[in-house]
């Protein structure tokens, strides 16, 4: 018996191998294909705009070309934008949304697990918590210009009520929904409260607050964004806001990549840090629907 | 088998005593909801209880009472004589569920107790890796939870919960998840353990033979609002090992008696489920006072 053992192995292995192999190139062309079939939109996209524009079927002036937006911003990125090099304007705009990020995020989570462990704080905030939540945060922009003026600190404080309430929504609802028996077990182990909410709860809850995160960081955007756009001295709202004002189409555009481009950067950093946090968990369920 | 006649006998003051303890829980819907009614219960110090009764009988809120998880809505919980006002140190719990960490490994779930007990983080590890070897998890300290089979999730907890070195055992149901097999090697796994440092033991279960071939006694619950029916006294030899022990023919004799005694239970309790569509029948662990105040939103 032990002796023949090794024979069925073999072929089995080099079944197997067989098979690995198959999969492989099949996922290969299909990876393939889907590579060509995006690369062809693009194609079909932007060079049915840049043809309609030459043409003159659409109106270059109102609605811009990809040539155009390609000048705009070698332009921007040679020569600079007229309130200084479009470093700056990118630095300016990335500050004020990172620091409304974490200080929103920080809040959020702070408050919502203190209002989910703290059943009676709960209770007196929850008026408030829903009434600040029905307000469109947009409009405190406008507030947050006459309290702080044309500076990054507007920017950074619509940023940050903005995330607040995603990331404390998420938090809130991730400290309710621990475990009891876990909290049980880590009480009678000998955990204090405090030992519990930093060791069990928080955790737990990541996964929640994790979520939000995705979300959050783009709010942040809009935060800065949108307060730039309302009034600013720099960032890509203003410059944004300035194309607006010359009927500059392509810098409009241009400005939107910018944007985009960064908010890919963030969205890969945020992935990369979910994963990080929640490695512990069975299966990776965010990040692989579709890769959307 | 009152408390007073089990005091007496051995001469020594019990480990848990519950007298005429009382428990009632507002249900979310606002009613009252009896789980444990006028329930005397004495464990002397080392010896195993298993309690058995049917479901909804109010098993795990007896463990909840005795742990300081819960307090009684009337009468009274002692442990070592002393009136339990909270979770108290010496008591070690077992859940029925994995309560085990899972975004820590093993070693750490382990090292868990002790590091929140304010024990330094290389003697909690040193004993960590103590607890794992006698659960026979040696080399698998850095795995997470989730990588583990059911069975090695059950002897992470057991060490878990033992590292405590606990003088007060409470399990609830705690191998009713694994498959027949495992459940035999880990119930004597716990017997062995339990025969090294000797903890009174409360096990709560639905599996009768498990009862029998663990415990010194069989304590019977009546159906919801539980109280004591009937208790056994298991003579059987120790050690033993739970396979064999089924066979021994004195185990079948006790079987029977603690049948008849339990099957009653059984039958009104499936009785009430069937029977009474319009009243949902109590979880055991469903009532939760809390339940009812700030609902998500």
């Amino acid at each position: 018996m032990t002796t023949t053992a090794p024979v069925p192995p073999t072929v089995d292995d080099t079944d197997a191998a067989e098979l690995m192999r198959a999969a492989r190139s099949g996922r290969r062309r299909r990876r393939l294909l889907v590579l060509s079939a995006q690369l062809a939109l693009v194609v079909l996209v932007v060079g049915g705009w840049q043809l309609a524009s030459a043409q003159g079927v659409l109106d270059s002036f109102t609605y811009g070309s990809p040539s155009g937006v390609v000048d705009q911003l070698r332009t921007w990125f040679t020569q600079g934008a007229s309130t200084g090099s479009i470093w700056h304007n990118i630095g300016v705009t990335m500050e004020e949304t990172v620091l409304g990020f974490l200080i929103g995020t920080l809040s959020g989570v702070v408050l919502g697990i203190a209002l989910g462990r703290i059943h009676a704080l709960a209770e007196v905030m929850a008026p408030f918590i829903k009434a600040g939540n029905s307000i469109p945060r947009v409009v405190l922009g406008s507030m947050f210009i006459i309290w702080f003026g044309l500076g990054p600190s507007g920017k950074v404080a619509l940023a940050v009520v903005l995330v607040f309430f995603s990331v404390f929504f998420n938090a809130f609802q991730g400290t309710r929904e621990v475990d009891r028996d876990l909290i049980a077990n880590a009480r009678i182990l000998g955990a204090s409260e405090w030992q519990v909410t930093s060791q069990v709860v928080l955790p737990s809850a990541m996964t929640w607050i994790v979520a939000s995160l995705h979300a959050a960081f783009g709010f942040a955007l809009i935060g800065a964004i949108v307060g730039e756009v309302l009034g600013a001295q720099a960032g890509l709202g203003q410059l944004i806001q300035q194309a607006q004002g010359n009927f500059n189409a392509n810098g409009v555009y241009a400005g939107i990549i910018i944007i985009a481009v960064l908010a890919l950067a963030a969205e890969f950093l945020i992935t990369r840090f979910e994963k990080r946090v929640l490695r512990w968990r069975p299966t990776q369920l965010s990040g692989d629907t579709a890769g959307l | 088998m009152t408390a007073q006649a089990n005091q007496t006998s051995t001469g020594t003051v019990p480990a848990i005593e519950l007298r005429a303890a009382t428990k009632r829980f507002r249900t979310p819907s606002g009613g009252i909801y009896t789980a444990l009614r006028e329930l005397d219960l004495t464990v002397a110090p080392g010896e195993f209880c298993a309690v058995v009764g049917p479901t909804g009988c109010g098993k795990s809120t007896t463990l909840s009472l005795v742990s300081g998880l819960e307090p009684a809505s009337r009468g009274e919980t002692l442990i070592h004589g002393e009136p339990v006002t909270g979770i108290d140190r010496r008591v070690g719990f077992m859940f029925q569920t994995d309560a085990v960490f899972p975004w820590k490994p093993v070693l750490d779930n382990v090292a868990a107790g002790p590091r929140f007990r304010g024990v330094g983080k290389r003697e909690a590890v040193d004993k960590a890796r103590d607890w794992l070897r006698r659960v026979g998890l040696s080399g698998f300290e850095d795995r997470l939870p989730h990588q583990l089979s059911g069975g090695m999730r059950k002897r992470v907890a057991l060490a878990q919960t033992l590292i405590n070195e606990p003088e007060i055992l409470l399990m609830d149901e705690p191998f009713s998840a694994l498959d027949v097999q495992t459940r035999q090697i880990v119930q004597d796994e716990l017997l062995s353990l339990w025969e090294l440092t000797r903890p009174a033991v409360v096990f709560v279960t639905h599996d009768l033979d498990e009862a029998i071939a663990l415990a010194d006694k069989v304590v019977v619950l009546t159906v919801g609002p539980g109280t004591v029916k009937d208790t056994f006294a298991i003579d059987l030899p120790r050690p033993r090992r739970v396979r064999d022990i089924r066979f021994h023919p004195h185990f079948v004799e006790l079987y029977e008696r603690i049948w008849t005694s339990l099957r009653d239970e059984v039958r009104l309790a499936y009785a009430r489920t069937v029977g009474e569509p319009p009243r949902p029948e109590p979880a055991e662990d469903q009532p939760r006072t809390d339940d009812t105040i700030g609902q998500p939103r």
